[in-house]
């Protein structure tokens, strides 16, 4: 009986010391625990697009040669402190910073700070088949999405502290592929020190960067470790340690905000964003997302092919229901296929976008007083432009059902419904965009350009050469309000023709404890702990 | 005696042993996929391979064969690759059995020590509303499902609280490389960290599952022990130590308590079993990295090699554990001997 009491005794001892300090105790570390919802595929920027692995690497072990600043979305120096575009937009020349120096690590020791060779090293990589590295990825999506084999001539180092990129054809979102988090910068040093042990798979699985953390270890599904690059050039938060801890679990992320074993992550759901907003030690964090969900018409088939019947659809929809049943409010009415962060945006005026009556009108006169039927195809996966197509698509149903267009759903697995959707085989469809990057061409081309219609990212398969030419003169020219001058009016175009209609540009959440300083969201890509740093 | 006692529990325990054996053998065939990957967990084979592995592996000769050769691979330490990492399963086995066995035993010893004491005490002090009031309870903690009661504990301990940590076995921010795996012994060996406070961090994450685990098998000792308490008290061998003028303590302590524990031992090898199991459901609420949940998330990618080797250790585990308490409620009563 003794021992039980001593048991209790102790036990309940634990429980009163616990009591006295907040459950984590690790108070002794100066470390930040980011949450995260999932693996790695890799620690290479320039294999993969998914946002999980950019969030959990990018910002973290790399640097770029320019920067977007989150709040104005304009490019800033970063690796390279100056650049030089030349008269026909064809060369681009970067000056790179001296002071830039390589993680040292346990299984690599940097003898040089960074220079040319290595930006070479870096973008030859995707370029070359004869580089050492070219083969040991099977594909690098992002770059092959935006053809960098075909816009780019050669990458060559003009002296050790300068390179230049050639262009086959002038490209003024060139820049920002740079300064994308795909186009991190890698150490040639290390690339060879992998090619004489015969080891070149380690570049993308044991990374060497010049980030403001290195690389420690990683556990598959657990966490990963990294701790601060004390040689890092930029001015640098106190962190001493950052860890992501991998709960892929919703539930289980929001228990660990809630017992303080996170400090930062990201949630995804309102009723448990509400519930943390209204508690002082936690603080809500919100950026519209540099993406776009839409209804799209097939303008190839009748009744599409008539913009009446286009604009008439887009006004008989009531755009803040839907915000309301399927974003639950946690999104921005679209009236652009650009978002309002975007530096071309233009804001639309007209007050104009729900107006049923006008919609029946403007039917009336494109020779259709009774309606006709239209199938919505809803896509069958959750993506965060459209949390859920299949409702959307009812909400739009039933809106349609006041000026008389009969509608019905479609749906099919994912695979196959986006290869019927390449094929053309749809009315219209509820389906999205997230664009990698903050220029416009980068949701304009893709979605609504003729050369996307042929290769099918184009889903209403509009090919306008006026749109075009708006489009392509707008990248001819690297003169700022020049180029918004033409996406202005690509954007003006698009609203008289309306091959599609924006939806929503959803946001993206993020919960931190209010003890982390220096996080915050960017719309541009990955999250950055660069400046974070923790009160006691 | 007692050595052909314990040469016939060992021939028994060899004849489970190949029956469980035949059996996790036999699930290569069972199992959807290709034979050779199933047992040997490499993905992608190319033809020329497949060849040369169906005959390594003996797949070209006779079942009775290709059963040996398995035998001979299990002891030889190779047990495959894991299709989720490509890793060697019976490394991975290394990896979480230690958290396994460290839960396991935390909480066994933590109803025993609680368990005994109360059973005995609602023995002695039948009808007594002391008795009662443990009865009660234990009643009531037999029959909660054990993931019932760990979610009210994390809402109440982490949620409300907030005293406790509500998954994993050390906070994230210590970076403790597992040796052994046990995590106490591996904080000890990791001289470059604040070991007293990584400590008492592991003994935070420990709290929640430990209690949790432990909650059944300290209702079924209490159960247990008091019925056995009450039965050796109606023994006629201990009226008469009574007779004889023995105190009530002495008489309790020297004749009734060994011969009610004596039970206890087999019953202890009886709940082992029962133990693992709620282990497993503990470990996936908690998080907690042993065999369990990488059994259940093998499970769900369908990683054979994994399932048919944890299959393996764990039911060797149990068996063994039986099989020990078995021998040593023997050898602490010869009565059993006969059986």
């Amino acid at each position: 009986m003794n021992s039980t009491q001593s048991r209790l005794g102790s036990l309940s001892l634990v429980l009163w010391l616990a009591a006295c300090q907040p459950a984590t105790s690790t108070d002794s570390i100066n470390g930040l625990v980011y949450c995260a919802e999932g693996s790695p595929e890799t620690f290479n920027p320039q294999l993969v697009t998914s946002g999980t692995t950019i969030d959990a690497i990018s910002q973290h072990l790399y640097d770029r040669l320019l920067d977007i600043d989150p709040s104005s979305g304009a490019l800033k120096p970063a690796l390279a402190h100056s650049w030089q575009v030349s008269a026909d937009g064809l060369s681009y020349r970067f000056k790179l910073r001296h002071d830039v120096q390589f993680h040292h690590t346990t299984y690599f020791s940097p003898t040089r700070a960074l220079n040319a060779e290595d930006v070479t090293f870096t973008f030859n990589r995707m370029l070359l088949v004869d580089h050492p590295f070219f083969q040991t990825a099977t594909e690098y999506p992002y770059f092959d999405s935006i053809e960098w084999r075909q816009r780019i001539q050669s990458v060559t180092a003009l002296s050790s502290d300068e390179v230049e990129f050639r262009l086959n054809q002038p490209d003024s979102s060139f820049l920002s592929v740079l300064a994308t988090d795909f186009a991190a910068i890698l150490s040639a040093e290390y690339g060879q020190t992998l090619v004489q042990s015969n080891q070149k798979a380690h570049l993308d699985l044991l990374p060497i960067g010049t980030g403001p953390f290195m690389f420690r270890e990683y556990q598959k599904d657990v966490l990963i470790r990294y701790y601060r690059h004390p040689a890092y050039w930029r001015e640098h938060g106190s962190l001493e340690q950052l860890v992501i801890d991998i709960v892929p679990d919703n539930t289980k992320r929001l228990a660990k905000l809630l017992t303080q074993e996170c400090d930062v992550a990201p949630i995804p759901r309102l009723a448990e964003l509400q519930m943390l907003s209204n508690r002082a030690d936690f603080r809500v964090d919100q950026q519209t997302s540099m993406n776009v969900g839409f209804w799209a018409f097939n303008t190839q088939k009748a009744p599409f092919n008539q913009v009446k019947v286009r604009q008439a659809l887009s006004l008989a929809i009531n755009k803040p229901n839907i915000l309301q049943a399927v974003y639950f409010g946690q999104a921005e009415e679209a009236t652009s296929v650009l978002p309002p962060n975007s530096w071309a945006y233009r804001k639309e005026t007209s007050t104009d976008s729900f107006n049923p009556e006008k919609a029946r009108q403007l039917l009336k006169e494109a020779g259709y007083p009774n309606g006709f039927n239209l199938d919505i195809w809803a896509m069958p996966v959750q993506r965060m432009y459209n949390p859920n197509a299949q409702k959307m698509a009812e909400l739009i149903q039933a809106d349609l059902r006041v000026i008389g267009v009969r509608a019905r759903i479609v749906s099919y697995e994912w695979n196959t419904f986006r290869r019927k959707l390449g094929q053309g085989e749809h009315d219209s469809v509820l389906i999205g965009w997230s664009a990698d990057n903050a220029d416009p061409d980068n949701f304009l081309r893709p979605l609504l350009s003729c050369a996307a219609a042929v290769s099918g990212s184009n889903r209403a398969n509009w090919c306008d050469e006026h749109f075009d030419q708006f489009i392509a003169s707008a990248l001819q020219t690297t003169d700022v309000p020049q180029r918004r001058s033409y996406y202005l009016a690509a954007q003006q175009y698009l609203q008289e023709q309306m091959p599609l209609v924006p939806i929503a540009h959803s946001k993206r959440f993020q919960v931190k404890n209010s003890r982390v300083q220096g996080v915050s969201i960017n719309p541009y890509g990955g999250i950055s702990f660069v400046h974070a740093g923790k009160t006691p | 005696m007692i050595l052909r006692y314990l040469a016939r529990r060992l021939f028994l325990l060899g004849f489970v042993f190949v029956a469980l054996t035949i059996f996790v053998f036999s699930l290569n065939y069972l199992f959807p996929g290709d034979l050779v990957s199933n047992l040997t967990g490499l993905r992608d084979i190319t033809p020329e391979q497949h060849q040369q592995l169906q005959h390594t592996l003996g797949l070209d000769q006779s079942l009775w064969q290709q059963y040996i050769e398995y035998n001979r691979r299990l002891l030889a330490g190779d047990w495959g690759l894991s299709f989720a990492n490509q890793q060697s399963v019976l490394h991975e086995i290394g990896r979480v059995l230690p958290a396994t066995l460290e839960l396991a035993s935390y909480a066994l010893c933590l109803s025993l020590m609680v368990g005994i004491p109360l059973g005995l005490l609602a023995a002695v002090k039948k009808d007594s509303v002391l008795d009662k009031l443990i009865s009660g309870l234990a009643l009531i903690g037999y029959s909660m499902p054990v993931f019932w009661l760990a979610l009210v504990c994390i809402m109440l301990f982490s949620l409300q609280l907030g005293w406790l940590p509500t998954s994993g076995r050390l906070g994230v921010l210590f970076e403790v490389p597992a040796q052994t795996g046990f995590v106490f012994i591996d904080i000890l060996l990791t001289p470059a960290i604040d070991r007293s406070a990584a400590a008492y961090n592991a003994l935070l994450h420990l709290a929640l599952p430990t209690l949790i685990l432990a909650s059944y098998p300290t209702n079924v000792m209490i159960r247990f022990v008091r019925q056995s308490m009450l039965e050796v008290l109606e023994q006629n061998y201990i009226k008469t130590a009574r007779a004889k003028g023995l105190s009530r303590a002495q008489v309790l302590y020297r004749h009734g308590l060994r011969n009610a524990l004596l039970p206890v031992t087999r019953q202890v090898g009886l709940q082992f079993s029962t133990l693992i199991t709620l282990a497993m459901l503990t470990e996936v609420i908690f998080s907690w990295p042993g065999i369990g949940q990488w059994l259940i998330d093998s499970i769900y990618q369908r990683n054979y090699p994994a399932i048919q080797a944890g299959l393996l250790v764990v039911s060797s585990l149990v068996i063994c554990v039986n099989m020990l308490t078995e021998i040593l409620h023997t050898l602490f009563n010869p009565l059993a001997r006969k059986l």
